[in-house]
């Protein structure tokens, strides 16, 4: 298999011990895949190794089969969402569109053209710190997308933006992204599932500078490799020794079960309800099992009743 | 780890280099001459010296204690209380810290002199022989100092003020403080970093200080004085020994009053808002307050009032009558048509440009250094930028001195003195740490992400520097410039150690034309200085 944009054992040494890699992975051309990790997971650095900011120690990153390892930022053609947007707060909205066109002979329709791709068409006379969050993070998409790159990078896109808006800018993103030159390749760093999922095409589960898998969103919902997976993409319960057992595991082996798929039964794994967290459609319900390990069944808002004994089986699990 | 070899590393050694040979090589060469037994023991033995060490050092400090007194009410006055006026005002009264203090000083002389206005109108109101009283020693140079630095107790008092949290007064009410409660145990510790900064600075300028005591001493000596006397009567060897006993002291005070800001962290724990001033609610006492405060600013503005007054007047027309008989442009069509006193206008504005355009350079690539490549060396770099605001003036120029009058390349000492080339050295050094310290702040506010945004969008290292860094560091850049400018234009310390008669700068042309009576010539210099000095600090101002 060989991607548009390959990362071939790149590696990163900090001071500290603190190591990032050897990770590979292979993008498809017009693909959009998320770096998905808790804080600390390198998932930054690997963006700024993209990017070219940082200098990696070892390995290689190609674009369309040309080695851009060492090529600097500036030559590199990558676009770049920053965290923060790190707008030009000197320039207006069209420069700072235009500041990657400089020689660009249709400059003013290019950035005419780049506004309206965000549907800020015709914002170009606005100073930058008159325009909202959601503004902001448009016209940095749009200053990315300006110069046509070859490889879009986000880093942490919509964090800068309120939860109200959050999720109705990941499918305007999402359809930018797919619409901007018939699909522009794209890397993007989260540390939130729910954005990796709705956002991206395939997803890379980063930890301590590890890759840990790579797939397609249901796959390391349903499918993990590993229990840091597990618990980290989606909400999940972590069943060991007797409790594993009454649900019906045969090994020694961790059981992780999704709260949707337990369920309140007649007979299966003990225990009694100790919360119930109402959210509107359904309910979870913290159970405390004869061991003290405490877990979540998600079910109907009146399927349990607070202090009540209750018996749980699964419909499905995960073994690891 | 990378393992490449760093430019930047290089280009670090590189300005250490340049810096250390800049601002501590001439002091070490200093210190080493100095250990000259005789000048020692000269130096030792004098009564003078040793009266003029102490001078200078009790001087400093009640200069420290008259600005702090007139200083920190003005500023509590125009930040907690509102009155007609009050921003204008509030402006008004800074405005003696953008004066180059020489022109101060000759205002002062012109205003309250035995020869000054106000002497000549007592004298002929009263009808005296003689004038009331000899504006001399150091009561002079004290109401000089207290006149011109309690703006840095007044401006660093505000911005302490400015920066105090509401909410953390009313707390202090909320649990049960009084007012003067909350004052004592709230206020006053918050604002100890604002003062302790205030009490440095005045402490340094005072120690350094050179106009006053020159114009106004009379016999009365303090080091900066002395120092040039000795220089000027030719013993080198003992007014090394005086320059290094002035650095001492300098340094010494400094550690002192640096220990006294305490190491506490005294940082808001939230983002404050800061007290709204409170209306005056009583109109009688409104009105006092506006009455009391225009007052006081035409009080401070007078002397330069006066400057402008006497440049009007030509030479020998003003004898004894308390107004000028005549006034006319005179002394200004001569100052800008005869070459012999168009020169020095000239040399001191390409000598304060050229040294000032150097210092800008410098901070640059230091600011780069220090804070985007975080070089090894920054801590050198940093401290090296900042040294020469330690030490007062006079110890730069006679470090200069010594040590660029000799020609010995294998100690990297060369023949500079006499040249054109010595005094934009010498206000280069002095610039250092103003350009440092803007450029330095600014930088540091710089956020990184929007130089790596101009590379990633293609641009190259000079088109982000042009387009982004610059104009990010352009309000810093231009703050830290203009008032090395003004240093340099206005500069007499060094001027008067290391000028030659073709390269004698405004400030000296100032002290020839008092010396020859020509006050009127004087007079108009000193405008032309402040106008220029006020513009450039103007447009350094603007954001």
């Amino acid at each position: 298999m060989s991607g548009f944009l390959q990362i071939q054992a790149i590696e990163k040494g900090w001071g500290h011990g603190v190591t990032i890699g050897p990770v590979s992975l292979d993008i498809a051309r017009g693909e959009i895949l998320a770096l998905l990790g808790p804080s600390g997971s390198g998932k930054t650095t690997m963006l700024r190794l993209l990017a070219g900011f940082e200098t990696a120690d070892g390995g290689r990153i190609a674009v369309a089969s040309e080695d851009v390892t060492s090529v600097p930022p500036a030559q590199r053609r990558f676009g770049m969402v920053f965290q923060h947007y790190a707008l030009f707060p000197h320039l207006d909205v069209g420069e700072n569109v235009g500041f990657g066109l400089h020689n660009s002979p249709d400059k003013g329709a290019k950035i005419a053209a780049a506004l309206a791709l965000v549907d800020l068409a015709g914002y170009e006379r606005r100073k930058v710190h008159e325009l909202s969050g959601g503004q902001q993070q448009r016209v940095a998409l749009a200053r990315a997308l300006a110069p046509e790159p070859r490889v879009l990078l986000l880093d942490e896109p919509l964090s800068n933006l309120d939860p109200a808006l959050r999720e109705r800018t990941r499918h305007e993103l999402r359809e930018v992204i797919k619409r901007a030159g018939g699909g522009i390749t794209t890397v993007f760093v989260t540390h939130e599932q729910e954005e990796a999922f709705d956002l991206g095409d395939r997803i890379a589960v980063l930890n301590h500078g590890r890759l840990e898998q790579t797939g397609a969103p249901d796959e390391l919902y349903e499918h993990p490799v590993n229990l840091f997976v597990a618990t980290f993409v989606g909400r999940a319960n972590v069943f060991r020794g007797t409790a594993a057992r009454a649900l019906g595991a045969n090994g020694p082996g961790v059981l992780v079960v999704r709260p949707e798929r337990l369920r309140f039964a007649a007979a299966g794994l003990p225990g009694v309800v100790r919360e119930r967290r109402y959210i509107g459609a359904a309910a979870f319900f913290v159970v405390e099992g004869d061991d003290h390990e405490r877990f979540e069944v998600l079910a109907e808002p009146d399927a349990a009743k607070l202090g009540e004994r209750v018996y749980v089986e699964a419909t499905r699990v995960i073994a690891l | 780890m990378t393992v490449r070899p760093k430019r930047s590393d290089i280009a670090a050694a590189a300005l250490t280099l340049l810096l250390a040979w800049l601002v501590i090589y001439p002091i070490f060469v200093v210190a080493a001459d100095a250990a000259h037994p005789s000048a020692l023991r000269a130096f030792l033995t004098r009564s003078g010296e040793w009266a003029a060490l102490w001078a200078s050092v009790w001087i400093s400090l009640v200069s420290v204690i008259l600005a702090a007194a007139i200083g920190i009410p003005l500023a509590f006055l125009f930040e907690w209380f509102d009155f007609p006026g009050r921003k204008t005002l509030g402006a008004l009264i800074a405005l003696p810290v953008v004066l180059p203090p020489l022109v101060g000083v000759i205002a002062f002389l012109f205003l309250y002199g035995e020869s000054g206005f106000v002497a000549r109108a007592i004298q002929s109101l009263l009808h005296l022989q003689n004038a009331p009283w000899r504006l001399q020693g150091a009561v002079a140079i004290l109401l000089v100092h207290a006149y011109s630095m309690y703006v840095y107790f007044y401006l660093f008092t505000r911005a302490g003020l400015a920066k105090l949290d509401v909410s953390m007064l009313e707390a202090a009410q909320a649990l049960g403080a009084d007012r003067r409660a909350t004052l004592w145990r709230v206020i006053v510790p918050l604002l100890r970093p604002s003062l302790v900064g205030a009490a440095i600075l005045t402490f340094m300028t005072s120690l350094g200080s050179f106009s006053a005591p020159y114009i106004f001493g009379g016999g009365f000596r303090v080091m900066t004085t002395q120092i040039v006397a000795t220089k000027l009567n030719g013993d080198l060897p003992l007014a090394m020994v005086e320059t290094v006993a002035l650095a001492l002291v300098a340094v010494a005070g400094l550690v002192i009053l640096r220990r006294t800001e305490g190491d506490d962290i005294l940082v808001a724990l939230g983002k404050g808002i800061a007290p709204r001033p409170r209306p005056i609610r009583r109109a009688s006492v409104r009105w006092l307050a506006a009455g009391a405060g225009w007052g006081l600013a035409v009080l401070l503005l007078l002397p330069h009032l006066t400057l402008g007054l006497v440049s009007l007047v030509p030479y020998g027309a003003w004898t004894t009558e308390v107004l000028p008989p005549v006034i006319n442009l005179d002394n200004y069509r001569r100052l800008f048509s005869e070459a012999e006193r168009l020169r020095p206008m000239w040399n001191s504005l390409w000598m304060a440009a050229a040294s000032t355009a150097l210092a800008v350079v410098i901070a640059l690539v230091g600011g780069w250094l220090v804070v985007r490549r975080r070089v090894a060396l920054r801590r050198a770099i940093e401290a090296l930028l900042a040294l020469p605001w330690a030490l007062p003036g006079t110890v730069f120029a006679i470090a200069l001195a010594i040590t660029f009058s000799v020609h010995a390349p294998l100690q990297l000492r060369f023949v500079l003195v006499g040249t054109a080339v010595i005094l934009p050295l010498a206000y280069l050094v002095r610039a250092l740490p103003l350009t440092g310290r803007g450029v330095l702040a600014a930088y540091r506010q710089l956020d990184p992400a929007l130089e790596e945004a101009a590379a990633s969008l293609g641009a190259g290292r000079w088109r982000t520097l042009a387009r982004v860094t610059l104009p990010q560091l352009r309000p810093g850049l231009a703050a830290g410039a203009s008032l090395a400018f003004v240093a340099a234009l206005g500069d007499i310390v060094a001027s008067i150690v290391l000028y030659t008669y073709e390269t004698r700068p405004v400030s000296i042309e100032i002290l020839s034309s008092l010396r020859l009576s020509e006050t009127g010539v004087a007079a108009a210099f000193g405008v032309v200085l402040m106008l220029v000095s006020a513009v450039v600090l103007g447009v350094g101002a603007r954001r």
